[in-house]
């Protein structure tokens, strides 16, 4: 696309899209270290991942600052409206993932001992890669405003609810095999919502992807699969 | 936002008011038009965008022939209003501007009385039979144009004595008087500040009702602010016609892109 | 916030442009030269207004000083009673006037002696003083038979040296002695005038009266070309505005721009160049060979200032059509009036005051215009006095001021250059009180838009 008569307004927008990847560079970061911090039982990365959040925060307040000063003095139409809009609900969304990896660095510190069953953490780990995969994939389809990429997004979104339902009904059966472990398995369960509350922001971030980069809505073709909802 | 569809529904059962059908006009050699195509829907709000020259305004002045006056000017294709043709040679211009009144950039008050003002149009075309018509049609063309509570304890004062916005509500009021059914508005805002704009725009929103309205705006926000539907000209060619919020949210041409998001050349 | 996204341009401009500061208060050279132009080009202009204010006033006072005398004539005002005998007796004598003079210079005598004064005088130095009074005095009394035996005042003009003489014209030094008046004569009219015999009084023959023989400039007024002039200018009026505007409005407003219409634009333009006097030649061959109108008359007179009046009608009319702005006729067309309409009801109302101005300047231009009443005989002529009637005011001979002007310059007689300098100060008054009027008509037609 052509360049802005304004020039200073395609700077603008250069920076607000910078400011949105690197959100979301450090959300991923956020949630790769949450995990990591989780399944090795590393009380310090968790820590440092708990004060981390703050800078991701900011940067979401100053996005949100921005992008409101945009709106005001350059009225964006058409395709501008579309990224400034879509940049507001994406910033949301990466502020939402830092939380969410923020609680779960949060649970790290709550268990407080080793993980007695590591094939548990598998589980969560094999979760966490597949919706650390689809964040990545997705804002690689922001920043090159490639819709077709964020509609693989969304789709790939049933895997990761998949495992989650799995991961769901082993922790039941552990639950129910060894009360023991009930702690430790709900906190597990939880992290796990986390990481597939995760995956569901990415699936939004596509959402907004694909209409920015083409002005309609991503068509909803899939029911959605999570079992757990009616149980948990 | 959420009564678009429902506009857009009647609109498209409706038969449109105006229907343009390959439209070309000429200033001498110059091809100004070309090859505009639009149906424009009763009782609602066409906006006419585009860059300065690219003959939104000529357009428009071709829909109660105010091009006639122009020596070098020529139209082809047909204009139907209703069904009728008006460049039928049947069809005296006089007659047409009658039913199809119009607003200018600048407001352009008769010298004379705000009284004389509504009431020239009435008189030359016979529409009161005495004074006491007269006077209702001017009070309800002031009222109309919502300028009644101000001026109707001095309507033999000049029109030209009023404000800005003051006046190109007269000049509203003026075209409503002759009850016309198609009001083209060239520009009407563009020479007032923002809260005389703000209630030119209520007024057009209310006129909606009643009249089928074209506007041609330079300002995006206002087309934005007042139309149903808005058509993008440039360089004589009607580029994208749509509902507004189409247009201004996802233009299907590049053109159109280009331009409302300020990339123009 | 806002500081971050501003100050990077805000630093590219302080960087491409390292601008030292300087002092307001310090004027640059440039500045200063500019200053001293402006200064040196004021100068020019109040010199320019000054030296036009000059110019002014010197006309004025020649104007003024030079034509004043046309305004007042001297007289000689005698009181005297004649009875019903001494008429008898006059009446029998073979030269009566002779004897009627001689009841006069008694009557003056008398006044003389009452004075006390005594200069000495005989009849032949009354006569040269006053001109033959015997028969003025008769004509009087065969006219007004029962004012014998009363007193009765009578307001003789003195001759036009006398005249001359009061007026500063005509001095001791500078005169010479002829049959007209004698240097001795002047102690007479010294004395005359110590005893209020001899007077200067407003001369309204001069307003008033029509032009009078070569040998009698005391008599000559002004007032019958002045009739002459109006009876012109109604005509030039009544043609030239509606003609004049008429074709405006259809060459502005209606008619189609052609080569034609071109045509017609440059030959208007070029007619108002053209020299009046082929005006002159045209209405002598047109009105008056061609079409036998009368000879000498206002109506032809301002037929032909018609023909040289429209140009400047027309393209003034022109010009403010022009100027009244197209957004009155989109306004009217707009709201469905008819092209004649719209012409009629907006422009042409807002155009009257340019159309009037136009006119005004076109009249005084036809008003001050000699050249072609030469040609149609309305100059070299002795009004019989005024016309009878207000046709006869169209179709009988007269002159006009101008030409009266021009006639009275061209006469032998001082007395008449004297005269001329009147007739301009009349021609004045008038076209400044037609100015006058077509200011007020102005102020009423004027409106705001």
């Amino acid at each position: 696309m052509s360049e802005h008569t304004v020039s200073a307004y395609d700077d603008e927008l250069t920076a607000m899209a910078g400011k949105v990847a690197e959100m979301g560079g450090l959300a991923e970061k956020a949630f790769a270290d949450a995990v990591s911090a989780l399944v090795s039982q590393d009380l310090a990365l968790a820590k440092s991942t708990i004060v981390q959040d703050e800078r991701l925060d900011n940067l979401h307040q100053d996005i949100e600052e921005k992008l409101i000063e945009m709106i005001v003095r350059r009225q964006p139409m058409g395709q501008d409206l579309r990224e400034i809009t879509a940049a507001t609900r994406i910033a949301n969304d990466l502020e939402r993932v830092g939380d969410l990896a923020k609680n779960v660095a949060k649970r790290v510190i709550a268990i407080d001992s080793d993980l007695q069953n590591k094939k548990l953490a598998i589980g969560v780990e094999h979760m966490t890669e597949l919706a650390l995969s689809q964040l990545k994939k997705v804002l690689d389809a922001y920043s090159s405003k490639d819709a077709e990429a964020a509609r693989r997004v969304q789709e790939a979104d049933a895997e990761v609810d998949a495992i989650y339902t799995s991961l769901f009904r082993e922790l039941l059966t552990y639950m129910m095999e060894d009360p023991r472990s009930i702690t430790q398995c709900v906190h597990l369960l939880f992290c796990a919502k986390n990481i597939e509350r995760i995956g569901d922001h990415a699936t939004n971030i596509a959402e907004n992807v694909y209409y920015m980069v083409t002005g309609e809505r991503l068509p909803e073709d899939r029911e959605k699969m999570d079992e757990t909802t009616g149980t948990a | 936002m959420n009564e678009m569809p429902n506009i857009e529904q009647a609109t498209a059962m409706t038969e449109s008011k105006i229907s343009a059908d390959k439209v070309q006009v000429y200033y001498g050699d110059n091809h100004a038009i070309k090859d505009v195509d639009i149906e424009i829907q009763p009782r609602s709000v066409t906006a006419f965008i585009g860059p300065s020259g690219c003959g939104k305004s000529t357009f428009l002045r071709t829909i109660n022939r105010m091009n006639d006056t122009i020596e070098f000017c020529r139209v082809e294709g047909s204009i139907r209003i209703d069904g009728e043709d008006i460049y039928d040679p049947k069809v005296d211009p006089v007659q047409l501007r009658a039913k199809v009144g119009m607003v200018f950039q600048k407001p352009n008050p008769f010298p004379k009385s705000i009284y004389d003002n509504i009431a020239y149009g009435p008189r030359i075309h016979g529409l009161a039979r005495n004074k006491s018509e007269l006077d209702d049609i001017v009070s309800s063309s002031l009222q109309k144009a919502g300028l009644w509570d101000e001026v109707k304890d001095r309507l033999d004062e000049p029109g030209t004595g009023m404000s800005g916005g003051q006046q190109q509500r007269l000049c509203i009021a003026r075209a409503i008087a002759v009850s016309p059914e198609v009001i083209l508005m060239d520009e009407p805002c563009s020479a007032l500040d923002p809260i005389a704009t703000a209630k030119v725009e209520e007024l057009i929103d209310e006129l909606r009702e009643n009249y089928t309205i074209v506007i041609v705006t330079h300002s995006m926000q206002q087309a934005a602010r007042v139309s149903q539907r808005t058509a993008f000209f440039h360089l004589g060619v009607l580029v994208e016609e749509g509902p507004t919020d189409n247009i201004f949210t996802n233009p299907k041409d590049k053109r159109t892109q280009d331009y409302i998001t300020g990339r123009f050349g | 916030m806002t500081d971050s996204t501003l100050t990077p341009e805000a630093n590219d401009t302080s960087a491409k442009a390292p601008a030292p500061s300087r002092s307001l208060y310090a004027l640059d050279d440039l500045t200063k030269k500019r200053n001293a132009a402006e200064k040196r080009f004021q100068a020019y202009g109040i010199a320019a207004i000054l030296i036009g204010l000059l110019f002014l006033v010197v006309l004025a006072y020649s104007i003024i000083s030079k034509g004043i005398p046309a305004f007042t004539r001297t007289v000689v005002q005698v009181e005297f009673t004649i009875t019903q005998e001494q008429f008898d007796a006059a009446e029998k004598e073979l030269f009566k006037t002779k004897a009627y003079e001689r009841f006069f210079i008694g009557a003056l005598q008398g006044q003389f002696e009452e004075s006390g004064l005594n200069v000495p005088f005989d009849a032949k130095a009354i006569e040269r003083i006053v001109g033959k009074t015997g028969g003025t005095i008769r004509e009087y009394f065969r006219a007004n038979p029962d004012k014998l035996g009363e007193p009765v005042a009578f307001e003789l003009a003195a001759s036009s040296r006398v005249d001359g003489y009061m007026n500063g014209r005509v001095t001791r030094e500078t005169m010479t002695d002829s049959r007209f008046l004698q240097a001795s004569d002047l102690d007479i009219v010294d004395a005359l005038v110590e005893t209020e015999v001899i007077k200067t009084v407003f001369n309204w023959n001069f307003i008033t009266g029509a032009d009078s023989g070569v040998d009698n400039p005391g008599g000559a007024g002004i007032g019958a070309s002045v009739i002459g002039s109006f009876f012109m200018m109604l005509v030039v009026l009544f043609l030239s505005l509606p003609i004049g505007v008429a074709a405006s409005i259809y060459l502005e407003e209606f008619a189609p721009q052609n080569r034609f219409t071109d045509l017609i634009e440059v030959n208007i333009s070029n007619l108002a160049a053209v020299p009046s006097i082929v005006f002159g030649i045209l209405g002598l061959a047109v009105f008056i060979q061609f079409m036998h109108l009368p000879q000498s008359a206002p109506l032809v007179g301002g037929l032909v200032l018609t023909l040289m009046t429209l140009p400047t009608i027309i393209i003034s009319t022109r010009a403010s059509l022009k100027a009244v702005p197209p957004s009155i006729r989109d306004a009217a067309l707009g709201v469905g009036a008819s092209k004649m309409q719209a012409t009629f009801h907006h422009v042409l109302p807002l155009a009257m005051p340019g159309i009037l101005t136009g006119t005004i300047i076109g009249l005084a231009q036809a008003l001050g215009e000699t050249a072609p009443l030469l040609l149609i005989g309305m100059v070299g002529f002795v009004a019989r006095g005024y016309p009878d009637g207000f046709i006869a005011g169209f179709t009988e001979p007269n002159s006009a001021m101008p030409a009266q002007i021009y006639t009275w310059a061209a006469r032998a007689d001082f007395a008449f250059y004297e005269k001329a300098w009147g007739g301009i100060i009349v021609l004045l008054v008038f076209l400044l009180s037609m100015n006058i009027l077509a200011i007020i008509l102005r102020r009423r037609f004027e409106r705001r838009w």
